[in-house]
């Protein structure tokens, strides 16, 4: 890439397997170009054939996902999903990874990440409203893992407190099997009217393509080709490639686009992502059935003497690609100038089917859109699942105590309070968070700003079962999500979806990523809980060890009465506590197993479908009827910490019964799914066993609220005692030498 | 009774802070774009929290600098109310309508909790509604909170009463817990805690009414 | 003609960057590391001209916006 001249010399095989193409792919670009493309050709097809960009190992896998339903107004395919939440308006989301960039760079990767998931929402005409993220990190005591972890969350903070758009949930797991590859999963969640909703089909030959926002520059050229490939030692030095993010102009490209979208001059609007103004314009102009011309010297640079493939392929960050209505312009130039944001008129769209750049006075690229878009790779690779484990036997586990086994579960990794992050992030920006990180609830809560009714949002995935078994991990991931959403009394309406999984070329991973799909098809089918959005990150491996395979799910329900939101933390003494669903006693791939015994064994806790959406439906409506002071959903560490959590949270002790014919730690720790406790006044209590008992579901009284301690079987553990050890863990990794 | 809120490229908190005004201090709210150089007749400016041009080169530098500040200055100087929360009171010390300055957390992070607060004084126009009540919670949301002067300008601050709000638990390392102060004629007040967020049960904490009510009052007060 | 100004927390007002820096490379074994300022520097590139004029011009662009002297104190050097 040294000059012009070379930018148009024919390209060769050996260059498209540098930019990641396989021998087939690059027959596949002669034979429909009927030439070689040249140098500037050859790096655009790399792109968009890219893993990242064109799915070609999960398409035909995804294809499975039930995605329709009746509150979905737009699916998989657009920048975002859409859904209807009554009253004329719609919500916006999407769930997206940026783990590679995070591990080279923690602090920009995860503040890039964030800020491209805002794009994708306000790119559809919505108002960011809510952000999550869902995080792993390798080992606490990985040499690597404190550094990550403060930058990525400082990192994330940095951005989304900046653009003053309120961080409200997430999860955070550590686990050596993501000591190489650290995952961040970013979700962002925007409130839109219905009828001002915008898309990407840049319908209409001869109209104005406009640039906005930043300037162009060399950073993150080839990212979606690195998102495409596994690390190795050689990766860190990559780091050029990494974007910077600048949340500044972030939060005014959301306020002018969002005040250029009430004028009506808008046909199409993409935001520059992966593969920048590749990816986009092609996106555009192959949803509208157009061809696309544009003058590269136009592009508003950053640096001097850009090659047109860079400046094509360069994922410099808060940019937007806008198709106007003609003589639109001058509307839009005043809006963004009045932002102090670059605009430039770059291009038209055009009759040709083309996509045609020239630079300098010359053509440096001329090929038709439809194969760059439809002609993109489709794999049906060979995977062969592992065999499954077998259900795990807790006959010779050594004996509990589980006062003893609850104290140090709650100060594990994973369960920990992780207050050290959220209390970094701005949670309430916006003023309209009724629940965040730290509320006590199940998901988070946030009010439809101007109205009575309010979102539930959660984000979930448990990896250990997904390693354990892919279809069984990917279903209980949907569930979890729609579990936690009823908790909270909100109706679960769609989900967006994060693949996390390692190299696709390899059978054994493969079938992880199809199994997992296979089984949150199957959740989403039974719970009515569609897939209307997502994004698929694989690869992540290094050195030949992958991460354990993880489907991140991020769930979005609907509350008509935000009022009536319930959480975990309003356990009063004297109420009873209420065991709902079945507890087997299920051991296999428990938490309890993995931190007490150090063994990552046993088949996982299977879902029963239809008993999860009994149950749930169930508790939506005794939390809506006001006859609960608390509930949550029992998850990791089974029944105790889950008690744990609500007594911890209320601020007051409680009592739990043994279990009938269970030991203690099946019975306290055993991660039977579907489950619920419900903290209930004593007036109330028949009412609802009697209810629960006549919608089948298998419930039972088994303590109750009072005191300072948690007495468990008789073992008591003081609640201060308990709380400094849950509390302590984080801020003791961090800023401990 | 009118109040102007200012718009800056990287306010965040504006529209948060007009919902709180229009509910609890006066239906009257103007916005106003940081290009004006002229505000509309108005008994209170409220400068809102964000992040004022990124915060770049320091919190609040750049907005102290842009054209409608001059216009805020004769206001302040003819009497009128100024309030400037968070980021807003990071801009006021640094266009010199308070003294001291904002400088970064002690602990390097930005922290997002509730604070718990003592109203030192209850007489000021921002908090004349706490008067029995001096003590409240409201949340806090920065980086840069960490609230710097030299000890004989401290030292005037506490003698002179212009020490409005202070920490019980100080989480930033503001010098004296400091966590909001006015001017010496009392009519311009920064503070890093946010009211505006502090309005309503159903979203945490109501400890901010306190101070929009008193905004009212003492809006109301000067018509008299 | 080049301008370099050099902003840094004023002496006695405490810099808790600064000590974070200190102290973290004494924990990578750098013991002899007493103290760390922690500032920034500014690159303004001018129009050429007069040396001493435009000293002057940049001593006035730090006291109106570049150093807030509640806190900072500034340098400024003139390059050719």
């Amino acid at each position: 890439m040294s000059g012009v001249t070379d930018q148009l010399s024919p390209a060769n095989l050996a260059q498209a397997q540098e930019l990641g193409l396989s021998e087939s792919e690059w027959g596949v670009i002669l034979d429909r170009l009927g030439r070689p493309p040249n140098q500037a050709e050859l790096g655009i097809f790399s792109v968009m054939w890219s893993e990242h960009c064109s799915y070609k190992s999960s398409r035909r896998h995804l294809r499975k996902l039930p995605t329709t339903g009746d509150c979905v107004i737009c699916g998989p395919g657009e920048n975002a999903g859409v859904i209807d939440i009554g009253d004329g308006q719609a919500c916006i989301f999407k769930m997206e990874s940026h783990n590679h960039p995070s591990f080279i760079e923690p602090y920009q990767g995860a503040a890039t990440g964030v800020g491209g998931i805002m794009r994708d929402v306000f790119t559809m005409g919505a108002r960011p409203v809510a952000l999550l993220n869902a995080l792993r990190f390798g080992a606490p005591e990985h040499a690597k893992t404190r550094a990550l972890v403060s930058g990525v969350v400082a990192g994330i903070g940095g951005y989304g407190n900046c653009v003053g758009v309120p961080t409200v949930g997430g999860e955070t797991n550590f686990h050596s099997g993501y000591n190489g590859n650290i995952l961040v999963n970013a979700m962002c969640v925007g409130i839109a009217d219905q009828d001002s909703i915008f898309y990407s089909a840049a319908k209409g030959a001869g109209n104005p393509v406009l640039y906005v926002g930043a300037k162009t520059g060399r950073d993150g050229i080839h990212g979606a080709t690195m998102a495409s490939a596994e690390f190795d030692d050689e990766t860190e030095a990559k780091r050029p490639t990494v974007q910077v993010g600048d949340p500044f102009t972030e939060k005014r490209l959301i306020e002018a686009c969002l005040e250029l979208m009430q004028t009506g001059c808008i046909i199409a609007i993409q935001d520059m992502g992966a593969a920048g103004l590749t990816s986009s314009s092609v996106e555009m102009a192959d949803k509208g059935g157009v061809g696309i011309a544009l003058n590269l010297d136009r592009v508003p640079q950053r640096e001097t003497g850009m090659m047109p493939v860079e400046m094509m392929l360069s994922e410099s960050q808060e940019r937007m690609l806008i198709v106007l209505r003609q003589g639109q312009e001058a509307i839009a130039r005043e809006i963004f100038e009045r932002w102090e944001l670059d605009v430039a008129l770059i291009g038209r769209t055009t009759d040709t089917g083309h996509m045609v750049l020239t630079h300098k006075g010359e053509v440096v690229c001329d090929i038709p859109i439809g194969p760059l878009a439809d002609d993109a790779p489709n794999y049906d690779r060979p995977w062969r699942e592992a065999p499954l484990r077998s259900v795990f036997s807790s006959k010779d586990l050594p004996p509990c105590n589980p006062a003893n086994a609850l104290q140090i579960l709650m100060q594990s990794p994973d369960m920990a309070s992780k207050r050290w992050i959220w209390e970094q992030y701005d949670r309430h920006v916006m003023a309209d968070t009724i629940r965040a990180s730290g509320g006590a609830a199940d998901a988070a809560i946030v009010r439809v700003h101007g109205t009575d009714k309010a979102l539930a949002i959660s984000s979930d995935c448990t990896p250990r079962y997904v390693a354990a078994d892919a279809f069984e991990g990917g279903k209980q991931a949907v569930a979890e999500s729609w579990r936690n959403i009823s908790a909270c009394g909100a109706t679960p309406l769609a989900i967006t979806d994060c693949l996390n999984f390692g190299n696709p070329e390899r059978p054994e991973i493969m079938a992880q990523l199809v199994r997992a799909i296979d089984g949150m098809a199957e959740a989403c089918a039974v719970l009515g809980f569609p897939v209307v959005s997502g994004n698929v990150s694989l690869y992540n491996e290094t050195a030949g060890t992958a991460i354990p395979p993880t489907p991140a799910i991020g769930g979005v329900g609907l509350l008509a009465d935000a009022s009536k939101a319930m959480g975990f933390g309003g356990a009063q003494d004297g109420d009873a506590l209420i065991l709902l669903g079945k507890t087997k006693g299920w051991l296999g791939s428990s938490l309890y197993l993995r931190e007490m015994e150090n063994r990552e064994e046993g088949a996982p806790p299977p879902v029963d479908l239809a008993m999860e959406r009994c149950a749930g439906d169930f508790v939506r409506s005794v939390v809506l009827a006001g006859e609960l002071s608390a509930v949550h959903d029992l998850s990791d560490g089974g029944l105790a910490c889950a008690a744990a959590e609500m007594a911890l949270a209320s601020k007051i002790g409680l009592h739990l019964r043994g279990g009938d014919r269970l030991s203690d730690a099946a019975w306290f720790f055993g991660e039977d799914q579907g489950r619920y406790l419900l903290a209930v006044k004593p007036s109330q209590v028949e009412g609802v066993l009697s209810a629960a008992k006549m919608a089948g579901i298998e419930v039972e009284q088994i303590g109750s609220v009072g005191g300072d301690k948690i007495v468990l079987n008789g073992a008591p553990l003081a609640l201060d005692a308990l709380r400094d050890g849950h509390e302590g863990w984080l801020p003791n990794l961090m800023e401990n030498e | 009774m009118k109040a102007a809120v200012i718009v800056f490229p990287g306010s965040n908190c504006d529209r948060d802070a007009v919902c709180a005004l229009r509910n609890h201090t006066t239906r009257h709210v103007h916005r106003v774009w940081h290009r004006d150089s002229q505000l509309p007749k108005v008994d209170l400016v409220f400068i809102p929290g964000g992040f004022s041009y990124g915060d770049y080169l320091r919190s609040g530098a750049v907005a102290a600098r842009s054209p409608i500040m001059a216009a805020i200055k004769e206001h302040a100087l003819n009497g009128g109310l100024v309030a400037g929360i968070c980021n807003g009171f990071q801009i006021l010390t640094e266009a010199r309508l308070l003294p001291g300055a904002l400088m970064r957390n002690a602990g390097l992070k930005f922290v997002c909790k509730s604070a718990a607060l003592t109203v030192e004084n209850t007489k000021s126009s921002f908090t004349n509604a706490y008067f029995g009540q001096p003590t409240t919670s409201i949340p806090i949301a920065h980086h840069d909170g960490n609230y710097y002067a030299d000890n004989e300008t401290l030292d005037r601050l506490e003698g002179e009463g212009q020490v409005i709000f202070r920490y019980v638990d100080n989480p930033n390392g503001s010098a004296r817990d400091i966590a909001g102060i006015c001017n010496a004629k009392g009519n311009v007040l920064g503070m890093m805690p946010h009211p505006e967020r502090a309005i309503d049960a159903l979203t945490g904490e109501t400890g901010g009414l306190g101070f929009f009510e008193s905004l009212a009052n003492a809006m109301a007060g000067a018509r008299k | 003609m080049k301008a370099i100004v050099h902003v840094r927390p004023r002496s006695g007002v405490l810099d808790p960057q600064g000590q974070a820096v200190a102290g973290a490379l004494k924990h990578l074994g750098f013991d002899e590391v007493l103290e760390a300022r922690q500032g920034k520097v500014i690159e303004l590139v001018l129009a050429d001209g007069d040396e001493t004029k435009a000293r002057e011009r940049v001593e006035q662009m730090c006291k109106h916006l570049l150093a807030n002297t509640v806190i900072e104190d500034y340098q400024v050097s003139i390059e050719p």
